[in-house]
C-alpha cells in the first residue's frame, strides 16, 4: 500500500516537474512575445507588420529559406544515399562529419564562409570573374543557410534507407522492372516522409538562422536584410513591438512548419 | 519450363557456399530444396533468379543459357521469405506493379488483378496496405505479385517460414493446389522436412553446397543414398556398435560401419508378441513421452539406446520394465559405402510345418 502511494507521489512529482519546466521555459516565452507584439494595441502591431522594411526582410527570409531548402532536400537525399548503399574508404568520418553544422557555433558558420566566399578568395574571384557577387549577396545567404540545415535532409532519410529491405528492391527486378523504374516507384517512395519531414525541419531552421548569415549577408533592408537580423535591428534601435511583430510572425510560421511535420510523421506512423 | 543447371559453383569471399550442383527439372514439376540453414539452398534458388551471378557453371532455361541474363528477363517469379511486398502500395498496386512496368493496358491490369485476388482469396482486402494484412493474406500477396505477369517458373524462398504452425498447414495445401491448377514449373526452399514431403514432387537435399540426392520424397525415404540423407529424412539414433545386436552380427565383417535406426524399424513388446524370439533383444524401458497420437518409447538394449513409437491401443510401458526389441531393419554406412540390411533372423532359420 505504501510502496503503491510512494510510486503515484512519485509520479505525480515527476509530471509536475516536467510540466513546470516545459511552461517556463517554453510556453511563458512565447506567450510573452506573442503579449508584447499586442501591448501597444492591434494598430501597432499592423502598422509594424505592414513596414516595407519588415514584409521584405520576412519575405526574402522566407524565399531564401525555401530556395536552401529545395538545395537540402536534394543534396541532402544523395548524400544519405551515398552514406548508405556505397562502402568506401572514409566512409564512417564522412558519416560523423555531417552533425558538423549542428556543433558548430553558427558564427564560426559564418566567418568560414566569409573566409571562403570573399573578393579575395579563390571562389570570389572565380565569382567576380564570372560577373556575379556572392558576398553580402543573396547566394551568400542561401550559402549560409544550406550550411546550418545540412544534416536534417540526410539524418531524417537515413534510418529510412537503412531499414529498407534490400529484397524489396530485388522484389521490383524479378517482377521486370529496370533499376531506373525501381528507384522511381520503389526506393523514393519509401525515402519521402524522411526527405519530407528533414525539410520541414530544414526549413524552420532556415527561416529562424542568425549567427552565420548576419555575417555574409550584408544586411542591406530591403534587399539582404533577413527577418532574424530585422529583429535585432530593432531591439537595438529600441522598437520592441517592431521587434515582436515580425517574431511573432516567424513564431506563427514555425508552428504551422511543426505542426505539419507531426501530420507527416503520424500519417506515415498510421498509414 | 525446362530447368537444366551443370557443375554450378558459387563463392562468398572465402565460403565456398554452392559446390558443383547440377540437376534437370522437367516442366509442371513442384520441387523442394530440402536442407539445413545455411546449406546453399537459397544461394541457389537466387542464382536461378539472377539475382545472385555464378561463379562457375551453367543455368538453362528451355535448353538457353541464361547465366548473363538479368533478373528483370528471365520470365520468373520470386516469393521472398519475408514477402518484400512494397509497403507504400495498396494490397492491388502490389500485384499490379509487374503488370505496369512491363506496360499492360489498364483495363488487361485490371482484369489481371481482379482475376489473382480472386484466385488467391483476398477479395475485399485490395485496398487494404501490408501492415494491415495477417501473415497468412501477406503471403497471398506475395504470391499473387510474382504470379501476376505470367512468368514460367516460379522460385519460392522459405515461403511458410515465417507463419504459424496451424495456417502453415492450411497454406501448403493451398499452395500445392495452386500449382497444380496453374501448371507453373515451381521450387521452393525449405528447411522443414515435414514441407518438403508434403509439398514437393521431388526433393532435392541440399548440404554444404553440394546437392545430396535427389528423387520423390518415398525414394528418399527408402533408399537414402548417404548417411546425411537418411539422417535428415525421417527421425533416427546412431549406433557405433551394430554388431553386438542380434541379426546383425555379420556387420562386424566391415570394420568401422556404424547404423542408422529410424523409430518405425524397431518393435517392442511382451516375449508373446513376437514368433520368432530368437530375433528379439532383451532390452529395458528408459522413458515413455506422450505424443498426442502415440507413446514415444525410449529403450536400453545392453548399451545401445533405441527410440521407437507405439500404438496407445497397446499395453501402457513404464520404465524399467523389461521388453524385447525386435530390430527390423538398419542403415548401415561406412567411409566408403552405405546400404540397407534387414535383421537376418528375422525370416525363420528352421521352419517347422505341421
Amino acid at each position: 500500500m505504501s510502496s503503491l502511494l510512494q510510486g503515484r507521489w512519485w509520479s505525480w512529482g515527476f509530471r509536475s516537474t516536467v510540466i513546470l519546466y516545459f511552461m517556463v521555459l517554453i510556453i511563458f516565452p512565447i506567450l510573452g512575445i506573442y503579449g508584447q507584439s499586442l501591448s501597444s494595441g492591434w494598430a501597432a502591431f499592423t502598422d509594424n507588420i505592414v513596414e516595407p522594411l519588415a514584409w521584405k526582410a520576412v519575405l526574402l527570409t522566407v524565399k531564401l529559406a525555401v530556395i536552401a531548402t529545395i538545395i537540402n532536400m536534394l543534396i541532402g537525399t544523395m548524400s544519405a544515399w551515398v552514406l548508405i548503399r556505397y562502402r568506401f574508404p572514409g566512409r564512417r568520418l564522412l558519416n560523423s562529419m555531417v552533425d558538423l553544422p549542428f556543433a558548430l557555433p553558427t558564427a564560426v558558420a559564418g566567418l568560414m564562409i566569409l573566409l571562403l566566399l570573399g573578393p579575395h578568395s579563390f571562389v570570389g574571384e572565380w565569382a567576380e570573374r564570372l560577373g556575379f557577387t556572392i558576398l553580402f549577396h543573396q547566394p551568400a545567404i542561401v550559402i549560409a543557410m544550406v550550411f546550418v540545415t545540412f544534416p536534417f535532409v540526410i539524418r531524417a532519410v537515413q534510418p529510412l534507407l537503412e531499414e529498407m529491405d534490400a529484397s524489396e528492391e530485388e522484389a521490383a527486378y524479378t517482377l521486370g522492372a529496370t533499376k531506373a523504374a525501381t528507384f522511381w516507384k520503389v526506393i523514393l517512395p519509401n525515402m519521402l516522409p524522411g526527405i519530407l519531414s528533414g525539410a520541414m525541419l530544414a526549413f524552420s531552421r532556415a527561416l529562424a538562422e542568425f549567427g552565420a548569415v548576419v555575417l555574409v549577408a550584408g544586411n542591406i533592408p530591403g534587399k539582404t536584410l533577413i527577418a532574424s537580423v530585422y529583429i535585432f535591428g530593432e531591439i537595438e534601435s529600441d522598437n520592441t513591438i517592431g521587434a515582436t511583430a515580425v517574431s511573432v510572425l516567424l513564431l506563427t510560421f514555425s508552428f504551422l512548419i511543426l505542426w505539419t511535420v507531426n501530420y507527416v510523421q503520424m500519417r506515415r506512423k498510421n498509414g | 519450363m525446362h530447368i537444366e543447371v551443370r557443375g554450378l559453383n558459387k563463392k562468398f569471399g572465402d565460403f565456398q557456399a554452392v559446390t558443383d550442383v547440377g540437376f534437370e527439372i522437367e516442366k509442371g514439376q513442384l520441387i523442394g530444396l530440402l536442407g539445413p540453414s545455411g546449406g546453399g539452398k537459397t544461394s541457389i534458388l537466387r542464382m536461378l533468379a539472377g539475382l545472385e551471378s555464378v561463379d562457375e557453371g551453367d543455368i538453362l532455361f528451355h535448353g538457353k543459357r541464361v547465366n548473363d541474363l538479368p533478373p528483370q528477363e528471365r520470365g520468373i517469379g520470386f516469393v521472398f521469405q519475408n514477402y518484400a511486398l512494397f509497403k507504400h502500395m495498396t494490397v492491388a498496386d502490389n500485384i499490379a506493379f509487374g503488370l505496369e512496368v512491363k506496360k499492360w493496358t489498364k483495363p488487361k491490369i485490371k482484369e489481371r488483378v481482379a482475376e489473382l485476388v480472386e484466385l488467391t482469396g483476398l477479395s475485399g482486402f485490395e485496398k487494404r496496405y501490408p501492415h494491415q494484412l495477417s501473415g497468412g493474406q501477406r503471403q497471398r500477396v506475395a504470391f499473387a505479385r510474382a504470379l501476376a505477369p505470367e512468368p514460367q517458373l516460379l522460385l519460392l524462398d522459405e515461403p511458410f517460414a515465417a507463419i504459424d504452425a496451424k495456417i502453415r498447414h492450411e497454406l501448403r495445401s493451398w499452395l500445392r493446389e495452386m500449382i497444380d491448377r496453374l501448371g507453373i514449373t515451381s521450387i521452393f526452399v525449405t528447411h522443414d522436412q515435414d514441407e518438403a514431403i508434403e509439398v514437393a514432387d521431388q526433393i532435392m537435399i541440399i548440404n554444404k553446397g553440394r546437392l545430396e540426392q535427389k528423387g520423390t520424397p518415398w525414394e528418399i525415404y527408402k533408399n537414402p543414398q548417404s548417411p546425411f540423407v537418411a539422417g535428415f529424412i525421417g527421425e533416427s539414433t546412431i549406433v557405433e556398435d551394430v554388431s553386438s545386436l542380434r541379426g546383425f552380427g555379420n556387420v562386424s565383417d566391415w570394420p568401422g560401419t556404424k547404423a542408422l535406426i529410424r523409430p518405425e524399424y524397431v518393435e517392442v513388446g511382451k516375449s508373446s508378441d513376437f514368433e520368432l524370439l530368437s530375433a528379439t533383444e532383451t532390452g529395458h524401458v528408459r522413458h515413455v513421452h506422450f505424443r498426442g497420437s502415440e507413446w514415444l518409447v525410449e529403450i536400453e538394449v545392453g548399451s545401445t539406446k533405441l527410440v521407437t513409437y507405439r500404438s496407445l491401443e497397446k499395453e501402457i510401458l513404464h520404465p524399467g520394465d523389461e521388453v524385447q526389441v525386435l530390430i527390423h531393419r538398419a542403415y548401415l554406412f561406412n567411409d566408403n559405402d552405405s546400404w540397407v540390411m534387414e535383421n537376418k533372423l528375422k525370416v525363420d532359420p528352421m521352419p517347422v510345418h505341421i
